[in-house]
């Protein structure tokens, strides 16, 4: 790649969900060139999600909890020198050492003035588009990275989810935020995780029947730590009001059961549900059926984070069994240059992702400057904030990780499958394929069963059969969580690639 | 109590505009994806699989799972519940392996 002349940013953020605008406006407060990327063409990330324009939406904030605190960093991004770069798909960073023989991307953590002290800087591949189609790649350089991409939805298979009507829970939420569509009039909410209950509060208020919500956790296990519970009061009121709506819809919650059996031929006519037992195996006899023309299934969120494990940043294992990157007291991963933010880090909601951001933008630009991040009060910023962001970070981190163990897939779930039922949607792999390399083929991990059955290997990257595919390839042990490791994050023409070493669009500040 | 979600947020939208759905004329908001407008006329699917022939449409709805690929203004794999709808988009069922532009 030919050297550009040009200076990089101070900082490029990628994600412009609550994290990344926290994290890009705190920056540019304090005085860093900011590239905020962005795939939507609107700010908000998936959490406030919101129609376009031209929807003419007079009260986005329906559709939503704690609209006030987006808004406010909305406005703040308008007013600031950021670069919001909409309709940017990035698909790679790397990290170029400057002139002065830097490390040149080994990963190893450096003691101080690491990242940007030494000329070392980030390129960050971009394509551009709503859809990522248009042909007009974009490298961006910059000093230091916040990584802020937030998560997508987790998902389990069952008989019949591949019918059309069956849909994302969080997946029918963002249609319906940006929008204003429902996939149904009669909608069967299910899965597992806190979303559920807000899904269906928002389906119901916009006109959804919603004849149940069906959850395979029980709810009691948080009550087994009240103090997570106790210092957060603000997540329990924002499950009171999810819990008063959907009383006020009339909407049926039904604890520790699961959608079994999807029903219908070319799309969804009804659900089976079934009681499932402390391991989220099927109770034989209890299948009932629920009539709806939808389904809106999740089973929590996945962090997004293949930017980051495709650099070698170091990953922690979460309750839920999803794996989060491994970071610092002040956001930075274990690479150096590299922080993280928000959903990245272990899903944690809004709240916690604008703490995180902000935490990470103040520690950037201490570091960019060569300074400590706490306390930094001779640069006009309040004392002790640093240390408020930490302690809030921490407290809304402890609720986290309850959550996340809540909510945590039982062993027993593989026993909704059948031998047809698809586990891979994009390469129609079977259950019974996928049984197969593990018990005749000896595959024990979802590596082996991907090369064996093509499972994982689709448009989406494994990114919605990964759990199942872990799950059933570890058999009677813990599955692995699957290995975000991925050499590109999205789809990328073969045209882009090849232009690589051609003067590309670069964006500067 | 809001019976739409248009009524939920008190949309005001600009004037709708037709787009095509297999030939069929289906009216979209602008501002609305390509799969929220076949949503809005209560069409869920959109593509075929390439092994079963089986309906698919919008799964995720946020761009990661591609269920949604469908054939835009002859144009194969993209991803509907992204691209925008125009006036006068051709939306086509995408059938089987969409490789029908491999040119690099």
């Amino acid at each position: 790649m030919t050297a550009s002349p040009s200076e990089p940013y101070d900082l490029a953020v990628v994600g412009a969900g609550s994290a990344g605008l926290a994290g890009a406006v705190t920056a540019s407060e304090l005085g860093l060139s900011v590239a905020l990327l962005d795939s939507s063409t609107q700010s908000g990330g998936q959490f406030y999600r919101h129609p376009a324009p031209a929807l003419g939406a007079v009260r986005p904030e329906a559709l939503h909890h704690d609209w006030s605190a987006f808004s406010d960093l909305r406005r703040r991004l308008g007013a600031s020198t950021v670069d919001h770069l909409t309709g940017h798909h990035v698909w790679s960073f790397i990290r170029e050492s400057g002139g002065s023989g830097g490390s040149g991307g080994s990963g190893e953590p450096e003691e101080s003035g690491g990242s940007g002290a030494d000329g070392e800087s980030w390129t960050v591949h971009a394509i551009t588009g709503a859809d990522g189609t248009e042909e007009r790649p974009v490298r961006i350089r910059a000093r230091a990275l916040l990584l802020a991409t937030g998560a997508y939805e987790r998902q389990l298979p069952f008989p019949g989810w591949t019918l059309p009507g069956v849909v994302g829970a969080g997946g029918a939420q963002a249609m319906l935020k940006s929008g204003l569509v429902l996939p149904g009039r009669r909608i069967v909410v299910a899965g597992s995780g806190p979303l559920l209950l807000a899904v269906a509060s928002s389906l119901a208020a916009a006109g959804a029947r919603v004849p149940a919500v069906v959850e395979a956790a029980g709810y009691l296990r948080y009550a087994r730590s009240p103090r997570a519970l106790a210092t957060n009061p603000a997540k329990a009121a924002e499950a009171l009001v999810h819990g008063a709506a959907l009383l006020r819809h009339r909407v049926r919650v039904l604890p520790r059961s699961a959608v079994t059996e999807v029903h219908g031929t070319d799309r969804v006519e009804a659900v089976t549900v079934s009681r499932l037992d402390g391991d989220w195996t099927p109770v034989p006899g209890t299948g009932r059926r629920i009539a709806c023309d939808a389904l809106a299934v999740g089973h929590g969120l996945v962090p997004q984070i293949e930017l980051a494990t495709a650099v070698g940043c170091a990953t922690r294992a979460l309750p839920d069994g999803t794996l989060g990157l491994a970071l610092s007291e002040f956001q930075e991963t274990s690479v150096a240059g590299l922080w993280a933010a928000g959903e990245t880090g272990g899903v944690g909601g809004a709240g916690l992702a604008r703490t995180e951001g902000e935490l990470a933008g103040r520690a950037i630009a201490a570091r960019l400057r060569g300074r400590r991040a706490d306390p930094a009060p001779d640069r006009g910023v309040r004392p002790g904030r640093v240390g408020e962001l930490r302690r809030r970070r921490d407290r809304m981190r402890a609720f986290a990780d309850v959550m996340s163990a809540a909510h945590a897939p039982g062993p027993g779930w593989p026993a909704w499958l059948e031998d047809e039922t698809d586990v891979c949607r994009c390469e129609e792999v079977t259950a019974g394929r996928v049984r197969e390399a593990v018990t005749d083929l000896g595959a024990r991990d979802a590596r082996t069963v991907k090369l064996l059955t093509r499972a994982g290997m689709g448009w989406c990257q494994g990114r919605m059969c990964g759990t199942a595919v872990a799950c059933l390839a570890a058999r009677d042990g813990a599955p692995e969580p699957p290995a975000e490791r991925r050499p590109f994050a999205v789809p990328v023409p073969l045209a882009t690639l090849a232009a690589l070493d051609e003067p590309t669009v670069e964006q500067t500040p | 109590m809001a019976r739409t979600p248009a009524d939920l947020v008190g949309a005001q939208p600009d004037p709708p505009f037709e787009i095509t759905f297999d030939g069929r004329s289906v009216t979209a908001l602008p501002g609305q994806t390509v799969a929220a407008a076949l949503w809005g006329a209560g069409i869920l699917a959109w593509r075929t699989t390439r092994e079963g022939g089986r309906p698919r449409g919008a799964f995720c709805g946020i761009g990661q799972c591609y269920d949604c690929l469908a054939t835009v203004n002859g144009e194969p794999n993209r991803r509907a519940c992204l691209v925008p709808a125009r006036p006068g988009d051709a939306i086509t069922t995408q059938e089987g392996h969409g490789h029908d532009r491999l040119a690099v």
